[in-house]
């Protein structure tokens, strides 16, 4: 059982790592639950379409704040027209009808990926090269600066909900649409623009996350069922509560898997989330329910 | 009048039984088996129809019920000497309905998505584990194993040939629906039909909503495991990618495309489903989903009542 400090310091690095990225992946999840009841099945082929922008891009351009820029730009766009065709017509019709829907655009997007780009996994050469000796790994700048971008670009998102105009919005909207709409805020289109927002977030964590483990179509999968646990151990609809709880379980799973192989470390994650809805359904991270 | 509606009812059960046991002896082998697996993959269908149509949860784990159905018949079939189809159905059986226990005791706590979203983490628990523990499951292959024969001993003793084995899956698939129909129009059938109107009120009334609950999702669960069982006989393995949430997400689509809370539907919509699916794949190769998704979005969009709720409605018009 004795593991030494050098490897438990690793494991923590690389759990703050994977946890950041899943905090990016969550929060836009959260935020497109918290504001319209959606739970958002194509997230993680989102994020997986977003990677391949961001792959080819990338072979072309050489640039990776381009590769950043235009995966956000497009799959936020793509999100708004999924939005508009699929999701507009059932919003009032509760959360499982959208389930099954985004199901089904999560299958049809996979399938187009696969179609496309073929099954085999693209290596992503790190595009910020260099490497620092930690104990005795070469551990990559680029993982340290994947962390730094991901709290970045929640730092900008949280600001923008906080002061700009639309965030504010946004907050309004997702306290009570119907006020929100008598107010004068244009509800139909804060909801397109949240969706937007939240692909936007799932393609940059694609982009950054590239790299890590190569771009496959079947890579939203993983991702999607983990942000899920995230969500719900979180709290649904906080942005906060899923930001720390992305943070804990990557943390847990790091810790994990110094013991067992990568593929079993995510049971811990699933006895979090199950442990989570026994004593505290609302979340781990939101003030309890009265 | 509701003499005559049963009649009617009779009267379509026994054309459509008939046609189904003279269906092999007149189809290519390629589809008797087709027809074998859309009544496999229909009742998974209808099983899972108890908690969508009847109780109002949706459930994205039913792989697990399955699969552990496949995994317990795998059991039994490897271990016994000789091979007895009795005891691998009781082993299937055992274990989908060990495995519903745990997943009715946590899900049905919760409500809506929150139950959804359980039930698909722990499919995928069971995936992870039935993935990874190579020793005992075989991993990423699976197991392998001989048909065994139908018998009882002292009566007769069959060797189980594809066209015995239609038979024998079409006695228990039309038996389940039987079984299935006869609960929902039971007492039962009704608590959890007023549970999916309105929990509150069923609960104040006195119900013990929970208890109703976990029983709702240990029959699902218990015929889900029959299915898997089915589908280990027929085709001879146990699998893992048939633990992997897609095998519930499309058994929930075969739900939503015939009809949820029709126990028909369900099975209309599996054999819509793959007739699509075989159709398209036929110059498609693989990439069938991509019309298959968009026609299951459509259909989620335009038709909430699925094919057999629409074809009514367009009937009675």
């Amino acid at each position: 059982m004795g593991v030494p400090l050098d490897q438990l310091l690793i494991q923590t690095i690389n759990g703050i790592v994977t946890g950041m990225i899943l905090a990016l992946v969550s929060s836009g999840l959260t935020l497109i639950f918290g504001i319209m009841d959606v739970v958002n099945f194509a997230h993680g082929e989102l994020l997986m379409l977003g990677a391949y922008v961001g792959v080819l891009t990338l072979a072309a351009t050489g640039n990776f704040w381009l590769a950043l820029l235009s995966a956000g730009l497009l799959i936020g766009l793509l999100g708004a027209a999924i939005y508009l065709v699929t999701l507009r017509p059932l919003i009032d019709r509760g959360p499982l009808t959208t389930i099954l829907a985004t199901f089904g655009i999560s299958l049809v997007l996979q399938n187009v990926a696969l179609w496309q780009f073929g099954p085999v996994s693209r290596k992503v050469a790190e595009p910020i090269g260099g490497h620092f000796t930690l104990f005795y790994l070469d551990y990559p700048w680029y993982r340290i600066v994947v962390a730094l971008l991901s709290a970045a670009i929640i730092g900008g998102f949280w600001l923008f909900l906080k002061f700009g105009t639309w965030g504010i919005w946004i907050r309004a909207t997702t306290q009570d649409r119907v006020m929100a709409q008598a107010m004068g805020i244009p509800v139909p289109w804060v909801l397109t623009g949240v969706f937007a927002i939240g692909s936007a977030m799932a393609a940059a964590s694609g982009v950054l996350f590239g790299p890590l483990s190569g771009v496959d179509p079947t890579m939203g999968l993983g991702w999607i069922l983990r942000a899920f646990i995230v969500v719900v151990v979180g709290g649904m609809g906080s942005l906060g509560g899923s930001i720390a709880a992305a943070i804990l379980v990557s943390l847990l799973e790091a810790y994990a898997s110094l013991w067992v192989s990568p593929s079993q470390a995510i049971i811990v994650s699933f006895v979090v989330l199950i442990v989570t809805l026994l004593f505290r359904p609302t979340g781990l991270f939101v003030a309890a329910p009265k | 009048m509701r003499r005559g509606h049963g009649t009617v009812f009779w009267t379509g059960f026994a054309v459509i039984v008939a046609l189904l046991i003279a269906a092999p002896l007149v189809l290519t082998e390629f589809w008797r088996r087709f027809v074998t697996e859309i009544l496999i993959w229909g009742l998974l269908a209808m099983s899972s129809d108890i908690l969508i149509g009847y109780t109002g949860m949706v459930s994205f784990g039913h792989s697990a019920f399955f699969g552990l159905g496949m995994y317990g018949a795998a059991a039994a079939l490897l271990t016994i000497d000789p091979p007895n189809l009795w005891l691998a159905l009781f082993y299937g059986l055992v274990a989908a309905a060990a495995v519903a226990a745990c997943v009715a005791y946590f899900s049905t706590r919760l409500r809506d998505i929150y139950f959804a979203i359980t039930t698909l983490i722990f499919s995928q628990i069971f995936y992870v584990i039935i993935f990874t523990w190579t020793a005992v499951t075989g991993g990423e292959n699976g197991l392998a194993f001989e048909r065994p024969p139908l018998a009882i001993p002292g009566l007769f003793d069959f060797v189980l040939t594809p066209t015995r084995l239609h038979w024998f899956v079409l006695a228990v698939v039309a038996g389940s629906y039987l079984i299935l129909r006869r609960i929902t129009q039971s007492p039962f059938g009704m608590v959890l039909q007023s549970i999916r109107e309105n929990e509150a009120r069923t609960r104040a009334i006195g119900y013990a909503v929970e208890r109703y609950k976990i029983v709702a999702v240990m029959l699902s669960g218990l015929f889900a495991g029959l299915a898997g069982v089915l589908y280990a006989l027929q085709n001879q393995f146990a699998a893992p990618d048939f633990v992997f949430f897609l095998v519930s997400g499309e058994t929930v689509i075969y739900n939503v495309i015939g009809g949820i809370g029709t126990l028909v539907g369900p099975i209309v919509g599996a054999a819509f489903f793959l007739l699509l699916r075989e159709g398209l794949s036929r110059f498609l190769t693989q990439y069938y989903l991509i019309p298959l998704g968009a026609v299951f979005i459509a259909i989620v969009i335009l038709m909430p009542q699925g094919l057999l709720g629409f074809m009514r409605r367009w009937l009675n018009e």
